[in-house]
């Protein structure tokens, strides 16, 4: 039996502690009243652009020092993802050179401003939030995958990926409760739920069959109590399979596990339609629910291996050996591979045929989000595959926690890249909010796996693979 | 003088695998093992050294790279940079995704095809060549495990009568 050391214990409280800190001062200083957002513009004037400090800002503002202009310039791209926070895009085009017209759009562009700061603590919350339950998701459809396939080589890990899947339902409630925030209107992550908008917006009149916050509630608490059903069930047939005297719960998994990764597929693909695509509403991909899929499923095995290590170097896991290690780092290796190729693919399609409808999008990320929209690419793809593709370098622990440290930090930066653009445009900024988030959820992550990993033995006993698994050798 | 190789055939790779690694223990040193089909961890038993055909694969992809990139650098953009329904032809960077599945495409055609290459150069492979097994026998159910004689040769074919073997024969070397 695995006993939580009372240092990582500590050490996951002290993370949850700062993160509400950095959660909480975030909220209380992000901007009130437009008069607040004409300070900080004012001060961000004087400072001017270039010694400010921000990276983003050099990165954001090719267009010109004042943000009036620059405004002005990118008003189309702003127009597809946020018009729809002053609902009067199209009157702002129109102004004229008078001065009442001018005072108006300055007003507007306040506003504008306005309504990004104010989204900036809640997104940082959503991406937090999201990033981890969906990690603990993807080491679920790992789990499930596992089970169907008969995978010989990992039984072993089953306990691991039990523990990590436990997060699931805390965490499913956390993201639950932000959507339900959003549909009762307190922040406005989903510019669809705000009626005002989409009364002025055609575009969203058309989607307001499927795109509506009660339709969008009832889908995501389907999709997520199917998750937690079956996580739970699994969970429970693992445990008695070790006290039974015949393969009973070993069959009903095997059945559970291949139903599940059929509602998981489908219900995956929607899910990233309502929680991340949704947030621009005025764009659609149809590969985007494979990209997403292949980016927190990566993210899950990724963890799998960091905490296998983990427990492997405090001595509590016996029979995993380095051919286990290396495995797992084979599936961090393709993965990431198979998440290139998807943000490739979704990438080049529309860049190559350039419909501005579409490429809007990238638009916005490649001008606002220079860095993080490369920067991600060289994290996910050229530093595993190279790093990865060595077969002595996978059975190296350091080098796997080196690489799972890279591959989690770039896979959350495509989930920021995913969501902020759209939230808070370029007004990004990686500061209190979304380190406090992040330290926030990965302290109540670990607090939640590490204590499901106490409840049961860390050898699932009567698994008809395990004596297989446990003498796996490549 | 005369060299000589005792020829031990066997008909069960586990059995093999003990005999190789009881042979390696006494000091005989295996000049060769013909099997008829992969026998798993023999290598290892023989004390073989790891191939480094994928290093030498790693590198003819990077060639592979590098030709795509130069080829499509040149025709594309020095050569005669021409405006191709709207498509910026003004750098390669600019330009770049469209020529991503050729660097792909020419960065796995190289590391595989010269890997394969690689692998029939180095172990002698090409069409007329004469095979080389010693007793037809091998590439059908027997193992024959190759020793070079030495010193006292009537104590090594009893060694290896005790291996297992179901034959021992002692074979004067043509050359």
């Amino acid at each position: 039996m695995y006993t939580f050391s009372s240092k990582l214990k500590t050490f996951s409280f002290v993370l949850i502690a700062l993160g509400v800190l950095g959660v909480g001062y975030s909220f209380f200083t992000a901007p009130k009243t437009i008069e607040d957002v004409e300070k900080i513009l004012a001060a961000e004037e004087a400072h001017g652009h270039g010694d400010h400090g921000d990276a983003h800002h050099e990165a954001a503002n090719p267009h010109g020092e004042d943000a009036h202009g620059h405004h002005a310039d990118k008003h189309d791209i702003h127009k597809e993802v946020s018009t729809s926070h002053t609902g009067r895009g199209d009157g702002h085009q129109a102004a004229g050179h008078d001065a009442h017209a001018e005072h108006d759009e300055h007003h507007e562009h306040l506003e504008h401003v306005l309504h990004q700061l104010q989204n900036k603590p809640w997104s940082a919350l959503y991406v937090g939030a999201l990033f981890f339950m969906l990690i603990s998701l993807g080491a679920l459809a790992f789990y499930a995958i596992q089970n169907a396939a008969q995978a010989g080589w990992s039984p072993v890990l089953f306990r691991v990926m039990e523990g990590i899947s436990s997060y699931l339902l805390p965490g499913a409630i956390i993201v639950f409760l932000i959507l339900v925030a959003g549909v009762m209107d307190w922040h406005h992550i989903f510019i669809w739920m705000d009626e005002s908008v989409v009364a002025n917006d055609h575009l969203l009149q058309g989607k307001a069959g499927y795109l509506n916050g009660p339709f969008f509630l009832i889908r995501a608490a389907i999709f997520m109590g199917g998750w937690i059903l079956y996580r739970q069930y699994a969970r429970k047939n693992s445990l008695k399979q070790d006290e039974a005297t015949d393969n009973l719960y070993y069959k009903k998994n095997f059945k559970a596990s291949a139903a599940f990764l059929v509602f998981f597929i489908v219900t995956e693909s929607i899910m990233s339609w309502d929680w991340i695509m949704s947030v621009d509403p005025h764009w659609f991909s149809t590969l985007f629910g494979w990209y997403v899929f292949a980016s927190f499923f990566v993210s899950g095995i990724t963890v799998i291996a960091l905490i296998t290590l983990y427990l492997k170097s405090k001595g509590y896991l016996e029979y995993v050996n380095t051919s286990h290690i290396h495995d797992l780092a084979k599936f961090m290796f393709g993965i990431s591979i198979f998440w290139t190729y998807l943000w490739f693919s979704q990438f080049m399609l529309i860049w190559y045929a350039n419909i501005p409808e579409e490429v809007t999008y990238f638009i916005t990320r490649i001008e606002d989000y220079n860095l993080p929209f490369f920067g991600m690419v060289a994290m996910n793809f050229l530093f595993p595959v190279l790093i990865l593709i060595n077969t002595d370098f996978k059975r190296l622990s350091w080098i796997i926690v080196m690489a799972g440290i890279v591959i989690l930090c770039g896979h959350y930066i495509d989930f920021f890249n995913m969501i902020m653009p759209a939230t808070v445009g370029d007004r990004w900024y990686i500061g209190m909010a979304e380190i406090g988030s992040v330290l926030l959820f990965l302290g109540l992550f670990i607090l939640v796996v590490f204590t499901a990993l106490t409840k049961a033995p860390l050898l699932a006993k009567r698994n008809p693979l395990i004596e297989e698994s446990k003498h796996f050798h490549y | 003088m005369s060299n000589k190789v005792i020829h031990v055939l066997y008909n069960d790779d586990d059995i093999l695998m003990d005999a190789v690694k009881q042979t390696r223990a006494a000091h005989h040193h295996i000049e060769e093992v013909y099997t008829p089909f992969p026998v798993h961890g023999l290598d290892k038993a023989m004390g073989l050294a790891p191939t480094r055909i994928a290093i030498a694969s790693f590198l003819y992809g990077l060639v592979g790279l590098s030709v795509a990139i130069t080829m499509m650098n040149y025709m594309m953009i020095v050569d005669w940079p021409q405006d191709i329904g709207g498509k910026p032809s003004f750098s390669y960077i600019q330009n770049m995704p469209a020529f991503v599945p050729v660097m792909f495409e020419m960065t796995v055609f190289f590391a595989a095809h010269l890997m394969v290459i690689t692998f029939y150069m180095r172990s002698k492979l090409w069409p007329f060549k004469e095979a080389e097994n010693p007793d037809v026998r091998t590439t059908d159910d027997h193992f024959l495990m190759e020793v070079a004689a030495h010193g006292d040769v009537d104590q090594m074919v009893s060694f290896f009568q005790n291996t297992g073997a179901v034959e021992v024969k002692v074979i004067e070397e043509k050359h």
